[in-house]
């Protein structure tokens, strides 16, 4: 392959970044969790390119990325609950509105 | 056993006999009296044997019984303290044991031992009389028994023990010692009955007035020890020390020998009554007239005689044998006229003691005007001779005392004063041993020729002091001679002879033998002991019997002094005194009956020359002044108090500062600071935590990112 | 530039304009759809780094199973006029400059590492990396623990969620 590494390790800051930027910015609770969604993605993307750039018979990377998966699939689903739980409760999904845990 | 010894020992039973009637046999008067009068009785017959060894020893004088011990370290050497019995201590020593004996003796039935308790007696007053029924029912009061009975006996044994170490001290300390003990027991007897005011008063009095003449004399103590290093009578009296006293000059133009002589008569003048320190003496009569006897006559005034008999060769350290030195006519003068001036104030007495009194006062007078004059042996005489006839006429005034209470208590009138001569009159034939004895005394007292020993020892005193040219003395003493016989003869005769003038005076009669017994055995030296005294050449008798007394007494002294050239006028004086006097009192006072008709109460006489007054405005007054108001007032409640009340005031203001303008605002103040501060501290901060999950985020992520800048740049 | 790395391009450039549209879409709905598109990059992105079950998985499970999940709960939360107005917060500028920052900040870290501009080693033609994976995951001595607990966690999750969405 002719790839350099730094490709992939580039794209997955910017698309880390990008998912970080999301998490920061955007009001909606459904939304964090999208960006926290692509700042799993890139977190994969970066352990696989570095199995194949790496010892390709250590498996210790993609093993990680399967790991992620079923990490990122619970989180989601409980996420998810969570959020529709609350908008059950409170009719709101705006996470600025979420501020009980304060003084 | 050793002379030295005995004479170690001899003044302790009277001291033991006080501390086993105080610790022990306070309740039992039997056995308190026993022991009182055997203890007097031991150093009685120590005395005895001691003076009689003494006078058999060849010039006892040079080599007398000594002995001394070590008793205070001194730097290299011990200060010693010991016994002596030289002639004079001897003669001295004899008298001394005799009227003390007596005077026990005769304490037993003047303190009424044996009679029944009083109906209402208290310690502290004299009894009071106790009423007894006899077999018919019939009730009379009697004489009660001294309820403080064996406490008199324990003080008199004190007394006694200050006395005979006053007499065997080889020291000026431990004469000192004894001076101050008799000093104390003086206070302890005068005021023995203490619950009358005017007891206590008198014993203060008589403790105060001794003091200051204490003082002077503890002055010339010190001085005498820092001019020869040494206070032992052998070694002061040694030719070199007295010369190197005698040319040492000290103050006011007296040598050191002068000065120390005058300091030392300084505390006679107080211990002896001597004007102006005599006004102790009459109000001493408070006490139990036993007391009065021991202390007037038998001891504590003879012991400040005794001390200058003692410290004589010291005054006379630099006398020529012309001219008197300063300090012999200080002493020539307060005697004579102290002499003169108690015997005027004798003469307008009324009180039976108080004319014993003043006599006392008069007497000393005439041996200090003695020794005044250098007339050792003279003086000496007359000191032994006064204590046995002036403890006579007490014991002998006593026993009236005794006889007439008898009467008041027949007759119940308690406002008749048993000691009042004006109250007496014709106990001659109710107390015929009194009478006799009294007569014998007053007439010794008087001077009588020949049979009585006042008469030689006065008439000595007379001789020596005309043999010198000592005019003004002579006359002095001569005038007070005079009236010394003209007031005994008014007090024997309103005393005894005519006719009772009160129902008490009818009531009298005689005292039991413990009181009359002493009274005989004085009786028997005031007659007798003159005769050993007579002067060589005294027409007739002299040169029979050998003028013992002048031979053993001088020799005392490192000079044996020479005997008196005799010459008739100062006996035809002596005569004339004596007679004229005694003839005048009976004369005048044979037919007056009370007190209006009697011609010498003059108020300044009565009123004692309103000396006592004197002092009062001059001294006592200032004196609580004094202590009421500087000291007390002033000093004491003012400054002292003033001082702490300041203290406290400031205590309280700074305590006040502290709290209001540093504790509370500064101290507190930090305190609420620090927790307000962080309170609002906390208010303000607290808006942060907003619960807004992305703020949180956002800002831990900034947060992160510088510093991981800041590690990438510094690092 | 190879054919591989056009491709590479094409689609990283496609992956991150997805995520860009991800993050600024007003529609929620649009979010998720354009979150399916860059899974699908992902994906393609995994070929050609020749991990093919990672591929097959990233598939079935985020984009079958996590975004479909996702559109469900956007639809079960949406009301009328919620998307209309921004749907960003008020400082979102703030997180773009951390984001700007976050991204110069990794790039430069990791541009920092010596291997940063290595080639891939060639597969050997015997190597079976899907058995290999498969093996490992079952192991002893390699990775069957996490892979243990990774299904632990999954069913504590799918409790979670049962307990959560349930109504009282």
């Amino acid at each position: 392959m002719s790839i350099p590494l730094s490709w992939f390790l580039i794209l997955s800051a910017a698309l880390f970044s990008i998912g970080l930027f999301g998490v920061l910015a955007r009001k909606n609770a459904i939304a964090i969790l999208l960006g926290i969604e692509l700042m799993l993605n890139a977190v994969n993307i970066n352990l696989v390119a570095f199995w194949r750039y790496g010892t390709i018979a250590e498996m210790a990377g993609q093993v990680f990325a399967i790991i992620v998966f079923a990490v990122a699939a619970a989180e989601v689903a409980v996420g998810l609950a969570l959020i529709i739980s609350v908008y059950r409760q409170r009719n709101t999904v705006v996470a600025d509105d979420l501020d009980l845990m304060k003084w | 056993m050793a002379t030295e010894t005995l004479i170690w020992l001899l003044p302790l039973p009277p001291l033991l006999a006080f501390f086993l009637i105080v610790l022990f046999t306070n309740k039992n008067k039997a056995l308190s009296h026993t022991i009182g009068v055997g203890a007097a009785g031991l150093s009685w017959l120590a005395s005895m044997v001691v003076f009689f060894r003494a006078i058999g020893v060849e010039h006892l004088g040079s080599h007398p019984f000594n002995s001394s011990a070590n008793w205070l370290p001194t730097g290299d050497t011990f200060f010693r303290i010991g016994v002596l019995i030289d002639p004079l201590g001897a003669a001295v020593l004899f008298f001394v044991a005799w009227t003390i004996f007596m005077i026990f003796l005769y304490s037993v039935g003047y303190q009424n031992f044996g009679q029944p308790k009083g109906d209402h007696d208290i310690n502290g007053l004299p009894p009071h009389g106790a009423t007894v029924t006899d077999e018919k029912g019939k009730k009379h009061t009697v004489l009660s028994v001294e309820p403080m009975y064996s406490r008199f006996f324990a003080f008199l044994g004190l007394f006694a023990f200050g006395m005979y170490t006053l007499v065997v001290s080889d020291n000026l300390l431990t004469m000192f010692v004894g001076w101050e003990i008799m000093g104390l027991c003086s206070y302890l007897l005068i005021g023995f009955w203490y619950g009358k005011p005017s007891a206590r008063n008198a014993a203060i009095k008589a403790f105060m007035t001794t003091r200051i003449g204490d003082v002077f004399m503890l002055l010339g103590i010190a001085f005498l020890y820092s001019a020869t290093g040494t206070l032992s009578f052998r070694e002061i009296f040694t030719a070199e020390t007295l010369h190197m006293l005698a040319t040492t000059p000290a103050f006011f133009g007296l040598s050191a020998a002068g000065m120390i002589g005058l300091l030392l008569f300084i505390g006679t003048i107080g211990k002896s009554a001597q004007w102006p320190l005599h006004v102790w003496l009459p109000d001493a009569m408070e006490g139990p007239t036993p007391v009065s006897a021991m202390i007037h006559a038998a001891t504590m005034v003879s012991a400040g005689v005794y001390a200058v008999l003692r410290m004589f060769p010291l005054i006379t350290a630099d006398f020529t044998g012309h001219g008197l030195t300063a300090t012999m006519s200080i002493i020539a003068f307060i005697g004579a006229f102290t002499a003169l001036f108690s015997a005027t104030i004798a003469v307008a007495q009324n009180d039976i003691k108080r004319v014993l009194a003043y006599s006392t006062i008069s007497q000393l007078g005439f041996m200090i005007a003695a020794l005044g004059i250098g007339a050792y042996v003279a003086a000496a005489f007359h000191l032994i001779t006064h204590a046995f006839f002036k403890a006579l006429l007490f014991l002998g005034s006593g026993s009236v005392i005794h006889g007439m209470e008898h009467g008041v208590l027949h007759t119940g009138n308690h406002h008749v004063d048993p000691q009042d001569m004006y109250n007496m009159g014709g106990l001659r034939k109710k107390m015929p041993i009194t009478f006799w004895t009294f007569l014998i005394g007053g007439f010794a007292l008087s001077g009588f020729p020949i049979l009585t020993a006042g008469f030689w020892s006065k008439d000595e005193i007379l001789a020596d002091a005309f043999a010198h040219g000592h005019w003004a003395v002579f006359t002095t003493l001569a005038v007070a001679a005079f009236l010394t016989a003209f007031y005994t003869m008014r007090q024997i005769t309103l005393t005894f002879l005519g006719e009772p003038r009160t129902k008490e005076a009818e009531h009298a009669h005689e005292t039991p033998w413990t009181m009359t017994v002493p009274l005989i055995v004085l009786a028997v030296f005031a007659i007798g002991y003159g005769w050993v005294g007579i002067p060589e050449h005294f027409p007739v008798l002299g040169g029979l019997i050998p003028n013992w007394f002048h031979e053993f007494v001088g020799g005392t002294l490192l000079e044996h002094p020479e005997a008196v050239e005799f010459s008739i006028w100062p006996l035809l004086t002596s005569l004339g005194v004596a007679l004229g006097g005694l003839f005048f009192g009976w004369l005048v006072y044979r037919n007056v009956t009370s007190v209006k008709e009697d011609k010498s109460q003059i108020p300044v006489l009565k009123n004692k020359w309103y000396f006592d007054e004197a002092y009062d405005f001059l001294f006592v007054k200032p004196a609580y002044w004094f202590a009421e108001t500087f000291i007390y007032k002033w000093m004491d409640k003012g400054l002292i108090d003033g001082i702490l009340h300041a203290f406290g005031w400031i205590a309280g203001k700074l305590g006040h500062i502290f709290r209001n303008y540093f504790d509370a605002p500064v101290v507190n103040g930090f305190g609420d600071v620090v927790g307000e501060g962080t309170k609002k501290i906390g208010s303000a901060i607290r808006p942060i935590q907003a619960g807004r999950i992305q703020y949180y985020m956002v800002a831990s992520l900034a947060v992160a990112l510088l510093v991981a800048v800041l590690y990438f740049i510094l690092a | 530039m190879t054919a591989e790395q056009i491709i590479f391009l094409i689609v990283a450039a496609g992956i991150v304009g997805s995520a860009l549209m991800v993050v600024t879409t007003r529609k929620l709905i649009h979010a998720a759809l354009w979150l399916v598109a860059a899974l699908f990059g992902v994906a393609i992105l995994y070929a050609i780094l020749q991990a093919g079950f990672l591929v097959v998985v990233q598939v079935v499970v985020y984009i079958g199973a996590i975004a479909i999940l996702f559109i469900f709960a956007v639809m079960l939360t949406r009301r009328e006029l919620r998307d209309q107005g921004p749907q960003v917060r008020k400082g979102w500028w703030v997180a773009g400059l951390l984001g700007v920052l976050t991204f110069a900040g990794l790039s430069f870290i990791v541009s920092q590492w010596e291997g940063f501009s290595k080639l891939a080693a060639e597969i050997p033609a015997d190597a079976d990396t899907l058995g290999s994976l498969a093996t490992a995951l079952v192991s002893p001595n390699a990775y069957v623990l996490p892979f243990e607990v990774a299904s632990v966690l999954l069913l504590a999750a799918l409790i979670g969620a049962v307990y959560l969405a349930v109504k009282k």
